[in-house]
């Protein structure tokens, strides 16, 4: 099935793209991340211009994480002060992302910075995931459950000024540290094209020391007024949200949420998270040898 | 057709000019960009016949260039530091054809020397890219040779050194296909005829690619009311997924 994406300027096999989105979908449904993480590499090497994947991807996560919210809020699992906050922070962050995106695009290292970045951050926290999870198995196949991490955030977030309460969260701390972190996911939601999922989960855990109950719905929560801005900022800055392209991920994604919501709630929560560990790394190594592999196009083109 | 082309030679024939006559012509002038497109082939033909009105594709070689429309580019080139591959040289040109396919009867070293086919732009090797800035001449050939190589596997740039096949003598054609990446524009279709290394006789024809439609629609809404564009893709993946999460989650 041919489609010809107007933004994009090419056609494409259309259901390669459903596929697509639907196998990022299964991912966001089984462990509550975006997904935009394998989307924007996946389409920018089926031969998408970078740019547009990145701008488009940002809609797929809009989509994905809807239900999410709804569903979670519906058990009182988003703290929407707390969400709040960190919405408002993630919006500036689209802002500087929008403006570092012009700033490297004319310096010509976008591209490298885009795949630094993600080698960094899915090395990191893929690394992080993995060696988590494996103590928990461990010590679950040892009969003797690891005691549970005492709740508490970071030292620097106590150290910051003004304290607002945050209930459902059970935190008493600055705002400033969420709105930082909500800032930091909106540029890298900019750049990446990302959800930012995978670095706001565990930054609200072990940083701000958020309860664990609150977590996921929360940065859903997050994500999708984040990406929203993302799409909307690409849409005024770079005008390469190519709708096309959006419906046709959108249509596998949501679909795949779904479904992988399904799966998750059949299989053990550390094992999801090995797995999830596993993929993450893997596409940090692939992302890692492009870089220092010699690149099939030496040459790039962009218009002046 | 063939009746309106014989009466033009005719016509022309009565002229009694010393160089061949050459009448192109392009099975489309339209090309239509809309749903479902994946490119196409442009069929480029014509008759070549001599002043005394005697067959002449034996005394000629034909050359047939489809140009896209010039676009001012600047071209990166990836360098290793630190064991990464990073963009660190870069070159702006100021005229590179976004395509650019050239079809001839024989391969074009054997038609031109390099002189005339530089005059002319006759093969990927001798496009007038209009560099901008000082360059040296072998980093402007470096990159020009760059620039055709990234071009060609785009399938954005093509040479068919035995693409154009002349019929009976007069009537010459050649198969040029069009990616579905191709940019919208003016496209030339030139033509030209050779003989003993010096281009005798030359005629052009214009191609229209455009977007239409659906696909036009979106891509000026786009450009042009970029807010409301936002917008709509916005309401269009919370809907997505709204719907979505009301029609499969059971209860």
């Amino acid at each position: 099935m041919n489609v010809y994406l107007p933004i994009a300027n090419l056609a494409v096999n259309g259901l390669v793209i459903i596929a697509l989105g639907g196998l990022t979908g299964l991912l966001s449904g089984m462990f509550g991340v975006g997904g935009g993480f394998l989307t924007t590499p996946l389409l920018i090497f089926y031969g998408v211009p970078p740019t547009v994947a990145a701008a488009s991807a940002a809609s797929q996560v809009t989509g994905a994480s809807v239900s999410g919210v709804f569903a979670h809020s519906r058990r009182g699992g988003v703290d929407f002060l707390m969400g709040g906050v960190l919405v408002a922070g993630g919006v500036i962050g689209t802002a500087i992302g929008a403006l570092l995106f012009r700033v490297l695009t004319a310096l010509g290292q976008i591209d490298t910075v885009i795949n630094v970045l993600y080698v960094l951050l899915l090395g990191g926290i893929g690394g992080f995931m993995a060696r988590d999870s494996i103590r928990e198995i461990r010590a679950r196949t040892r009969g003797q459950p690891l005691a549970a991490r005492k709740r508490r955030h970071h030292p620097l977030v106590a150290n910051l000024p003004l304290r607002w309460r945050f209930y459902r969260s059970g935190l008493y701390i600055s705002p400033l540290a969420p709105l930082l972190l909500g800032m930091t996911t909106g540029v890298l939601t900019m750049l990446m094209g990302i959800g930012g999922g995978f670095v706001l989960v565990p930054a609200m855990l072990y940083i701000l020391g958020m309860s664990a109950s609150v977590v996921v719905g929360t940065s859903l929560f997050q994500i999708l007024f984040v990406t929203m801005a993302t799409t909307m900022m690409h849409a005024l800055t770079t005008k390469a949200v190519d709708i096309v392209l959006a419906v046709l991920l959108l249509l596998g994604s949501v679909t795949g949420a779904q479904l992988g919501a399904r799966i998750a709630q059949r299989v053990q929560p550390e094992r999801l998270r090995l797995v999830l560990a596993g993929i993450v790394l893997v596409v940090a190594l692939r992302m890692a040898l492009g870089l220092t592999y010699r690149p099939d196009a030496i040459y790039t083109l962009a218009p002046l | 057709m063939l009746r309106a082309l014989l009466a033009l030679v005719c016509l022309v024939l009565l002229g009694g000019a010393r160089d061949p006559i050459l009448v192109p012509e392009v099975s489309q002038h339209e090309v239509q960009v809309r749903q479902g497109f994946t490119g196409t082939e442009l069929l480029l033909y014509g008759a070549i016949l001599d002043p005394q009105g005697t067959r002449a594709g034996r005394d000629y070689d034909i050359v047939v260039v489809l140009k896209g429309p010039t676009q001012s580019i600047t071209l990166r080139e990836k360098q290793r530091y630190a064991g990464i591959w990073v963009n660190a040289a870069s070159a702006r040109f100021r005229s590179a054809p976004s395509f650019y396919a050239v079809a001839s009867s024989r391969p074009l070293d054997r038609i031109v020397d390099p002189r005339t086919a530089a005059i002319y732009e006759l093969g990927l090797p001798f496009l007038q890219l209009s560099p901008i800035g000082s360059f040296q001449t072998e980093e402007q050939i470096r990159f020009a040779a760059g620039l055709v190589q990234l071009m060609t596997n785009q399938k954005l740039y093509q040479e068919d050194p035995t693409g154009v096949t002349v019929n009976e003598q007069v009537l010459y054609q050649a198969r040029i296909k069009l990616p579905s990446n191709v940019q919208t524009g003016t496209y030339t279709a030139e033509t030209f005829a050779v003989t003993r290394g010096a281009v005798v006789a030359s005629a052009i024809a214009r191609v229209e690619v455009k977007k239409r439609g659906f696909e036009r629609l979106v891509a000026e809404f786009a450009q042009h009311s970029a807010f409301l564009y936002g917008l709509l893709a916005v309401a269009v993946s919370v809907a997505m997924g709204w719907i979505a999460g009301r029609l499969l989650t059971p209860g």
